[in-house]
């Protein structure tokens, strides 16, 4: 799974306020838990469109890294789901439903 | 686990067979240029049931990027060995699409939205569900900015792919956000000759049955039917015989 599709990612549990997941260019915190802290500023700099360098990088993070094992959780409930081979089990239970 | 997180291994071989795989990878090519998506700009598509990948392999070869959500871990393990491009998700799009408004540039599906009208189980309604599934999908296409945004619905339609054709024919459902476009033609309406790769079935000897489902009357298929039809109703009925619907021709 690669992290641009996270940020693509939004709670589907009713109940909750749809876009739950974390908010725009959240990259940032997603590259962080990576234990890359480094590479990336915590914001988007200004002007970035010009700047090849720094979008090289977030084209590294975002599409180049694969997660294979791990779990996407939550913000809002805190509910994870496991990231099995790359792919993550975003199936709801059935009181979830 | 869902019923159909273990979709039976019959449907895997079926989904592995070659005839399906062509019909599959036809569907996909067709429901892409029904997108009618600009050619100078890759797009990202969702592909709602995107199974072992098929469909995806299209979208990569014209340039386009997509992410693919299906309930069968089986079928998205074959997609995991054999490398597709784009990235996998588990998920019943029968409770709603997990992505945030306005993610996607088009959304395809290639013979999958019909398992919504399965209730596999008791919790399930499929029209609850095939809600949950065009309400989210809805918001995940929808840029939220646009006026158009307001618009309380998809507009669309049916698209039917040689429909004088019983064995190519496909439907397909066309359905836009917004108020872009009007509905693409369907294939083969005007000629029926573009489905050559395909076995040629006639069926002459029912050719009378078949013109509008019901036998020329008084014929002997006629009467065969209605035989038929009043056995299956218990009612007393001579069997049939080679004399059945026979003419009585005049004596001299």
């Amino acid at each position: 799974m690669k992290l641009l599709t996270h940020n693509l990612l939004s709670s589907h549990v009713p109940g909750l306020r749809p876009g739950a997941a974390s908010p725009c260019a959240s990259s940032f915190p997603a590259h962080s838990a990576l234990g890359h802290p480094s590479e990336l500023p915590p914001e988007p700099i200004p002007n970035y469109e010009g700047d090849e360098e720094f979008l090289r990088r977030v084209h590294h993070v975002l599409l180049e890294v694969e997660v294979l094992e791990g779990s996407l959780q939550c913000p809002d409930s805190g509910r994870r789901f496991p990231i099995s081979k790359g792919v993550p089990n975003m199936l709801l239970t059935e009181d979830e439903a | 686990m869902s019923p159909w997180g273990c979709r039976p291994s019959p449907t895997l071989c079926l989904c592995l067979s070659s005839r399906v795989v062509e019909i599959q990878s036809q569907m996909s090519e067709r429901a892409v240029e029904l997108l009618g998506l600009p050619e100078d700009r890759a797009c990202l598509l969702l592909d709602v049931g995107c199974g072992s990948g098929l469909s995806g392999d299209y979208i990569t070869e014209e340039g386009h990027y997509w992410i693919g959500m299906d309930i069968s871990p089986a079928m998205l393990d074959v997609a995991v060995e054999r490398e597709v491009e784009g990235d996998l998700l588990l998920a019943d799009v029968g409770h709603g699409i997990p992505f945030r408004p306005g993610m996607f540039d088009g959304c395809i599906s290639i013979s999958a939205v019909q398992w919504l009208c399965n209730a596999d189980k008791k919790s399930h309604s499929p029209p609850k569900r095939l809600y949950r599934f065009f309400s989210t999908l809805y918001t995940a296409l929808l840029e939220l900015i646009t006026a158009q945004a307001m618009r309380a619905g998809f507009t669309g339609g049916m698209v039917v792919d040689y429909p004088n054709s019983a064995k190519a024919k496909k439907f397909f459902l066309c359905l836009f956000v917004g108020t872009s476009g009007t509905l693409p033609k369907g294939l083969g309406t005007e000629c029926a000759a573009e489905e050559l790769h395909q076995a040629k079935f006639t069926s002459e000897r029912t050719r009378f049955r078949n013109m509008k489902g019901k036998s020329v009357k008084k014929s002997r298929d006629w009467i065969l039917e209605k035989k038929e039809r009043r056995r299956r109703q218990g009612k007393e009925v001579r069997p049939d015989t080679k004399y059945t619907g026979r003419k009585r021709r005049p004596h001299f």
